[in-house]
């Protein structure tokens, strides 16, 4: 760091100038650091998954073979779901959002175990290094899903590939442990559970499930794993196993891992929501437990991923209508989202741009959702595009779009200067036009009946698809500009001072970048987060460094 | 007693306020930690009960003729006791008498690999039987779908419990030497504790794996 250059900023004591040199950030425990630690890891991820999903969109750029053969084609849409899901979107929130504020919203000094913390973030390296040098060494073939009885016996490298999943696995039930255990030990003198920000009961939502849940799913992929090695016909019909058994286990997982996914997005949402209203949050109380409502009902909706595998119509009938409880769930909380929009004082910034989008895919996507939740309608629409633009639509915009404002608005309190607004209403644009452009041919697509993860399609198809192609070249330019600006403003960005937002979160009530021990003096909370009823531009905290900037 | 006053006092990490509050933090965690390593054996106890339902007949035929009675019921008994010298053990550790702490931790590790030893036998023994996972499985005695599935699932479940008796065998040993070194007491036993926790979590999915493979 060029020390003229960032005098302002980085020459007062932070978590950032604390300590140099490479060691003191690969040995840190300073859950700052690691959260920047996952910053850096997951957005590589992101990158890498999108460059796999860029490669399938311009395969499918026209009706028959473009630049790669089937079975290229066929390990692309495996790596960018494994690389997406795994590596970027059930980490990326917590891991580093999480990690960086959760104990600063509690008052505490670090989250409850800091050592197993640096510990998830090599469980993931390693993790994510096995998987990767799966994907190098000959990649798999069998979707991110790796459904049984083909996953174990498909000749690609599918093994490594799962091995790095059950690995993750752990990094994410560490990560869970730790939050949770934060939440109910580490909070701060004053601070009851009722005036918790929202952010931390969607944090705390999102790792009960997973600490509940990636076991199951670790199990069942170390079972695919030694089938695939060993030949033990765990799930293999011509040795008496059952491969709809592996769809229950795997699905026990993964259905509650997309909430594991949009939980996170949906505590940065209630976060921004009110700092750019300036408005208390509308129906706190609904907002709080509809998290845990959540992660309740998740666990009892995996049958709909078998709506045509056998299941008995009775069991189908039954998951159809649990699913929409989740659906009553969400609505609960985009209500109250809207209504503390209601007569807020609104500040259209980048963050806000992404809650807008956010809200149109959960609400589009979620609306969409539930009509696959109904049988007689998922008959027709199962493994078309439709139920691809759906997930994409719900889980990937609803964790993106939050994703992109937790990023933005917590910039200058992470690094200490502003990002460029104007450019970053610009990338806003980009991204959700693009998006909205790359997927909404897609459900029009799955509802003329094209088939998801065919290498080619009939040319009726072909209009469409080159629409969706066009929508994520614009997403594709739009995340660059965002890489571009940010590592600009990292070193040229206006200085933001302690709080640029005038928000009323208590993680505010810090120093911008924050100091390496969090509190000198611990914050006594005397009322809710994000409080605009009351006078005081930075209420619960004692006062802690001077502030500078 | 002496010594307790000589000890030094416990270790508080920086990010806690109280020895308290870092010791409930670590019961809650190891726990938390537990439920999970429940989990993971939950899915195999769901395979275990969806193909004994499928192929009721043949497993029970492979449990009474496939696996020895007296091997599960002498390993049942076993470990049943190592979980009473890690309690006695953490029981001591907590009134300051480490070496005693100690001695128990070193016969409890003796009882694991009494019951790795057991185990070891019983592995030799299905080898030798073909008893196998799988394509591997040449067993003459009880034939018929699911005779196979039957002894994968009895060499996941025990290999996987086998992998924890030795992670937990690590840890007590750990425990040993710092309840040797008189490192635990009234104030500090947070440790040696949750250690304990583990080692009766893997005494206890034996509990569930013993009437499942060789009782009924």
């Amino acid at each position: 760091m060029n020390p003229s250059e960032s005098s302002v900023v980085y020459n007062t004591p932070n978590y950032l100038n604390a300590e140099s040199g490479v060691r003191s950030w690969l040995l840190t425990r300073d859950h700052k650091r690691i959260g920047v630690m996952y910053l850096v890891l997951t957005s590589a991820a992101f990158a890498l998954g999108g460059l796999f999903a860029m490669l399938i969109r311009i395969e499918l750029l026209t009706p028959g073979p473009t630049i790669m053969s089937a079975l290229t084609y066929n390990r692309m849409f495996t790596l960018h779901g494994v690389v997406m899901i795994f590596l970027f979107m059930v980490p990326a929130i917590p891991g580093i959002f999480g990690n960086f504020f959760l104990p600063l919203m509690l008052g505490a000094q670090d989250v409850a175990f800091p050592k197993l913390n640096l510990l998830s973030v090599y469980l993931y390296l390693v993790g994510a290094v096995i998987a990767v040098w799966g994907m190098i060494h000959g990649g798999a073939d069998t979707g991110w899903t790796f459904y049984a009885p083909y996953s174990t016996t498909t000749p690609t490298k599918v093994v490594p590939i799962l091995l790095g999943a059950f690995v993750i696995g752990f990094s994410s039930i560490v990560t869970g442990i730790n939050f949770i255990v934060t939440t109910h030990t580490m909070r701060g003198p004053g601070l009851t559970w009722d005036r918790m920000p929202l952010f931390v009961w969607s944090i705390y939502a999102t790792s009960v499930i997973q600490v509940l849940a990636t076991p199951v799913l670790g199990m069942v992929l170390l079972l695919v794993a030694i089938e695939h090695a060993f030949g033990f016909g765990i799930f293999d019909p011509a040795r008496g196993g059952d491969p709809v058994l592996f769809q229950h286990l795997f699905w026990f997982y993964s259905h509650p891992a997309v909430y594991i996914m949009v939980l996170p997005a949906m505590a940065v949402i209630s976060e921004v929501v009110c700092a750019y209203a300036r408005k208390n949050m509308f129906g706190y109380k609904a907002v709080a437990y509809s998290s845990l409502g959540i992660a309740f009902v998740g666990f009892f909706t995996w049958g709909h991923h078998l709506f045509t595998s056998g299941q008995s119509t009775f069991d189908a009938g039954i998951f159809g209508v649990l699913s929409m409880f989740v659906g009553i769930f969400t609505a609960i909380k985009v209500f109250n989202w809207t209504a503390t929009l209601y007569q807020g004082a609104i500040k259209f910034t980048a963050p806000f741009a992404y809650v807008c989008g956010f809200l149109f895919f959960l609400v589009f996507g979620g609306m969409t959702g539930v009509a696959l939740a109904t049988v007689s309608l998922d008959v027709h629409w199962q493994d078309t595009y439709f139920v691809v633009a759906h997930f994409h639509f719900i889980m990937v915009g609803g964790t993106i779009m939050a994703f992109l404002a937790a990023i933005h608005y917590w910039w200058p309190k992470m690094f200490g200067r502003m990002y460029p607004e104007g450019w970053a209403l610009v990338a806003a644009c980009l991204i959700i036009l693009g998006f909205n452009a790359t997927f909404i041919p897609q459900f029009l697509l799955g509802n003329m009946g094209m088939p998801r993860r065919y290498y080619s399609y009939p040319a009726q198809f072909w209009p469409l698809n080159v629409a969706s192609t066009a929508g994520a070249t614009l997403l594709g330019f739009g995340f660059l500009l965002i890489l571009v600006y940010l590592l600009i403003s990292l070193r040229h960005g206006k200085v933001a001072g302690p709080n640029p937002w005038g928000s009323r979160g208590f993680e505010w009530n810090t120093p911008s970048p924050p100091s390496a021990l969090n509190f000198p003096v611990p914050p006594v909370f005397t009322h809710g987060p994000h409080d605009y009823t009351t006078g005081a531009e930075s209420p619960p905290s004692a006062p802690g460094e001077p502030e500078h900037a | 007693m002496p010594e307790l006053t000589a000890r030094a006092a416990p270790p508080l990490a920086h990010h806690f306020v109280t020895m308290r509050q870092q010791t409930e933090a670590a019961r809650l965690g190891m726990w938390l930690f537990l439920v999970s390593e429940v989990l993971l054996f939950t899915g195999l106890f769901t395979a275990y009960s969806v193909y004994r339902f499928l192929y009721a007949g043949v497993f029970e035929e492979a449990s009474r003729h496939g696996v020895e009675l007296w091997a599960g019921t002498t390993n049942t008994f076993v470990l049943i006791t190592s979980s009473l010298t890690v309690a006695l053990a953490f029981h001591f550790a907590r009134l300051g008498r480490g070496r005693l702490a100690a001695a128990l931790l070193v016969v409890s590790l003796l009882l694991g690999f009494v019951f790795l030893g057991i185990k070891a036998v019983e592995y030799t023994n299905h080898f030798h039987e073909g008893q196998l996972p799988g394509k591997y499985y040449t067993f003459a005695e009880v034939q018929g779908p699911g005779a196979s599935m039957f002894f994968t699932l009895y060499f996941i479940m025990t290999g996987l419990h086998g992998a924890h008796v030795v992670v937990g065998m690590t840890v007590l040993a750990v425990m040993a030497v710092r309840a040797w070194r008189e490192e635990f007491g009234p104030e500090h036993y947070a440790p040696i504790e949750i250690a304990g926790l583990y080692w009766h979590l893997v005494d206890l999915i034996w509990i569930f794996l013993y009437p499942l493979l060789y009782l009924i």
